[in-house]
C-alpha cells in the first residue's frame, strides 16, 4: 500500500469515529468488570423476589416502594429493584465506568498511544462519553430484565394496578417498565458527565470513580435536607425517584421533561469542563 | 558543539527552536535546538532524567512546550498534529497495552483510533506488522501473558501499522535480551533503508551507536552535542595501550613517538597521541602526527619489550561523550 493511499486521501471523519466508538464498546463490554456489574445489578431483583416469595409473610407496606404489589404481579419485582438501585447501586456502576474513561487509559499508558495514533482529544472525549451513555442505558436494563425474569418465575403475571387506581395488562406493564429503565438512563447522564470530568483530572481511575460516587451520595443528602429546599431543583439527583410517574394513568411526562433538561444542563456543563481540561492537559502518564 | 549534520531547514524531519518545558520550578528541557535531517537514523542520547522523554512528548503533542517552537515533517507542532501524527509512528516511554486483549486486538484498537487508517486493509496490516516484529505466533494471546520483550516488539508493531515517514522510538531496546536487541536494531536498520527517518532515544550509547548516522546528547535538559557520528568522532584522541611487564621500557618507546604515557593499571601502559584525528575514521590514523600502530609495535619489540597485548584506535564514542559532557554517561543529570 502506498503512502498516498494511506494518508493523503481525505476520509470522512464520521464513519471512522463510529468505528472508534465500536472499538470502545467492544472493550467496555468485553471486560469482566462490566459483566460483574451487570450481574450484580441483575441480582438485586432476584434477591428481592426470593425474599418476598419465601419469607412467608405478606409485605406489610413498609420497605421499598411497591413491594406490596410484587405478590400480585411479578413485573413489580423489576419496579422495586429499580427503585432500590437508584440511590446507590446504579450511580455506583456509572461512577466506575465514567471515572475510568480517561483515567483508566492513563493508568494503563494506552492514553498516550491513542492520542499519538492520533485519536484526537476531542474525538476521544466524545467517544468516551457516548460509550458511558450507552452503559447508562444498559445498566437499568440489566435491573429490569433481571426483575422481569425473576417475576415471571416466582409470581403470577396478572393485571397491574397503577398508583392512580387504573388497571393495565401485563404487556403494557412491561412497556412501562422499559420506560422506567429509560428514565433511569436519562437520570444517569449528568452523573456520567461528572465522572468524565473527574476522569480527566487524575491518572488514578479509582480516585475519579470514588469522587463521582461520593458526589452522587452528597447530592442526595443535600436533597434530603429541608433547609436547602431552594437548592433541590438544581441537584442532579433531584428527579431520580421520579420513576413512579410512569405508574400513573395517564403517564406524567413533566418529571421526565424536567429531568431531561436538568441532566442535559449537567452534561453540557461538565462535558465543557472535561473538554477544557483534557484539551490543554499535559499527558505525562 | 553545534551544527546540524546536514540537510536544509525545509528538509528536516524534526526541527526545534529553543524548545523549553518547565514543570513548576523544574526545567525539564531547556532551549533545545534540534535538527534531524530526513532519512537519518538519529540517536537521541542522554542519561535517565535528562529530558529525552519530555522532548519526545512535546514532539508528539502530548505535552505542550513552555517556550520555543517545534516542527515535525515540516509542519508546526502542536497546531498541525492531526496532519502530522498519521505520518509518524511512535513508541513513547515503554509499551502500553490493554492486558485483557490479545496482541492483535490491541493493534486493531490503535489502528481504529487513527481516522486516516483504511479499515479495509486493517486486518492485513496488523498481521504484516506482527509478522515483521516476529510476534505472529502470539497474535491471539492476551498481552497479559506477554513478556516485556514481547510487549516492546508489539509496541514497535503498532508504530509500523502504516508506512511512516518518521519513527520516534523512545528506548526501543529496553527490556530486551541481547538477541531481541539485535533484532530491534536490524528492524530499525531495515526501516531506515526504506527511507523512514528514525529518531531513537537511549540511555545506552552502545546500543544505538551501531545504527545511527547522527546523534545528539542531552544532559540536564540541555543539548551538549549534536552532529553526524563521524563528525562527533572527529577530534577524538588516538590512544595506544600496551600490556607488558616491562612498563618503563614501553613508556620510553611510546614517548619516542610523541605519545605521553600515563598510568593505566598494573601491567598496562597507555598514552594518547599528541594530535587529534580528522574526520576520516577512527580505525586508522590519517594525521601526520599520529604514528602508525605497526611502527609502534615494531619499535616496542625491537626495544625488547615483552608485548602481551596491544591496541590502538580512537576511544569509543562513549568515551568521547564522557569527554564532551564531562561526566559519566549513566549518571542522572
Amino acid at each position: 500500500m502506498s503512502r498516498a493511499e494511506a494518508g493523503a486521501e481525505p476520509r470522512p471523519a464520521g464513519p471512522a469515529t463510529l468505528r472508534l466508538l465500536g472499538s470502545e464498546l467492544g472493550i467496555l463490554f468485553r471486560r469482566w468488570r462490566t459483566w460483574a456489574m451487570f450481574g450484580a445489578l441483575a441480582a438485586v431483583p432476584v434477591l428481592i423476589g426470593l425474599a418476598v416469595r419465601f419469607s412467608g409473610r405478606p409485605p406489610s407496606g413498609r420497605g421499598p416502594a411497591f413491594l406490596n404489589q410484587v405478590t400480585e404481579n411479578g413485573l413489580f419485582v423489576g419496579v422495586v429493584a429499580l427503585v432500590v438501585c437508584t440511590p446507590l447501586f446504579l450511580p455506583l456502576t456509572v461512577s466506575v465506568v465514567s471515572g475510568d474513561t480517561i483515567a483508566g487509559e492513563a493508568s494503563l499508558g494506552t492514553l498516550r498511544y491513542l492520542l499519538v495514533a492520533p485519536a484526537g482529544r476531542v474525538r476521544l472525549l466524545a467517544v468516551k462519553y457516548a460509550s458511558t451513555a450507552l452503559f447508562c442505558v444498559a445498566a437499568p436494563l440489566a435491573v429490569v430484565l433481571g426483575g422481569t425474569a425473576t417475576g415471571l418465575v416466582l409470581f403470577p403475571l396478572g393485571q397491574a394496578t397503577l398508583l392512580s387506581g387504573a388497571v393495565i395488562g401485563p404487556g403494557e406493564a412491561f412497556g412501562r417498565l422499559l420506560l422506567m429503565a429509560g428514565y433511569s438512563a436519562v437520570s444517569l447522564l449528568g452523573l456520567a458527565a461528572i465522572g468524565l470530568f473527574a476522569s480527566t483530572l487524575t491518572g488514578v481511575p479509582v480516585g475519579a470513580m470514588a469522587a463521582t460516587a461520593v458526589l452522587a451520595v452528597v447530592s442526595q443528602i443535600l436533597g434530603a435536607l429541608d433547609q436547602l429546599e431552594w437548592l433541590h431543583p438544581w441537584l442532579f439527583t433531584h428527579h431520580w425517584l421520579g420513576l413512579a410517574d410512569f405508574l400513573r394513568e395517564p403517564v406524567a411526562w413533566d418529571s421526565l421533561g424536567q429531568n431531561a433538561l436538568l441532566q442535559a444542563g449537567y452534561a453540557a456543563f461538565f462535558a465543557a469542563l472535561a473538554y477544557g481540561r483534557f484539551t490543554t492537559k499535559d499527558i505525562l502518564a | 558543539m553545534s551544527g546540524p549534520g546536514g540537510g536544509s531547514g525545509g528538509g528536516a524531519a524534526i526541527r526545534t527552536d529553543a524548545l523549553t518545558k518547565r514543570f513548576g520550578a523544574h526545567t525539564a528541557v531547556a532551549g533545545l535546538d534540534l535538527e534531524v535531517p530526513r532519512g537519518a537514523v538519529f540517536g537521541f542520547l542522554g542519561p535517565n532524567g535528562s529530558g529525552k522523554t519530555t522532548t519526545i512528548r512535546m514532539l508528539l503533542g502530548l505535552v505542550s512546550p513552555s517556550a520555543g517552537r517545534a516542527e515535525v515533517l515540516g509542519e508546526p507542532i502542536p497546531d498541525a498534529l492531526r496532519r502530522v501524527l498519521p505520518r509518524v509512528g511512535a513508541l513513547v516511554e515503554g509499551p502500553a497495552f490493554y492486558p485483557f486483549l490479545s496482541g492483535r486486538a490491541n493493534l486493531e484498537r490503535l489502528d481504529t483510533a487513527d481516522p486516516l487508517a483504511p479499515p479495509r486493509t486493517r486486518a492485513a496490516r496488523v498481521a504484516a506488522a506482527l509478522e515483521r516484529v516476529g510476534l505472529s505466533h502470539a497474535a491471539r494471546k492476551r498481552v497479559h501473558a506477554y513478556s516485556l520483550g514481547m510487549k516492546q516488539r508489539l509496541g514497535l508493531a503498532a508504530a509500523i501499522l502504516l508506512p511512516r515517514e518518521l519513527l520516534v522510538l523512545d528506548e526501543p531496546t529496553n527490556g530486551l535480551d541481547p538477541q531481541g536487541t539485535r533484532e530491534v536494531r536490524a528492524l530499525i536498520r531495515s526501516l531506515a533503508d526504506d527511507g523512514t527517518t528514525v529518531f531513537v532515544s537511549s540511555h545506552l550509547l552502545a546500543e544505538v551507536e551501531q545504527i545511527c548516522s547522527h546523534a545528539a546528547v542531552l544532559r540536564a535538559g540541555r543539548l551538549v552535542a549534536q552532529a553526524e557520528l563521524g563528525a562527533l568522532r572527529e577530534g577524538a584522541r588516538f590512544r595506544f595501550e600496551v600490556r607488558t611487564p616491562d612498563a618503563a621500557e614501553a613508556a620510553e618507546v611510546l614517548r619516542r613517538f610523541g605519545v605521553e604515557p600515563e598510568p593505566a593499571g598494573p601491567g598496562i601502559v597507555a598514552g594518547v597521541a599528541a594530535h587529534a584525528l580528522d574526520g576520516g575514521g577512527a580505525d586508522r590514523p590519517a594525521h601526520d602526527g599520529v604514528p602508525p600502530p605497526e611502527a609502534v609495535v615494531a619499535a616496542l619489540v625491537a626495544a625488547g619489550v615483552r608485548v602481551r597485548g596491544f591496541s590502538a584506535g580512537a576511544g569509543s564514542l562513549e568515551e568521547r561523550f564522557v569527554e564532551l559532557t564531562g561526566e559519566g554517561f549513566d549518571v542522572a543529570g
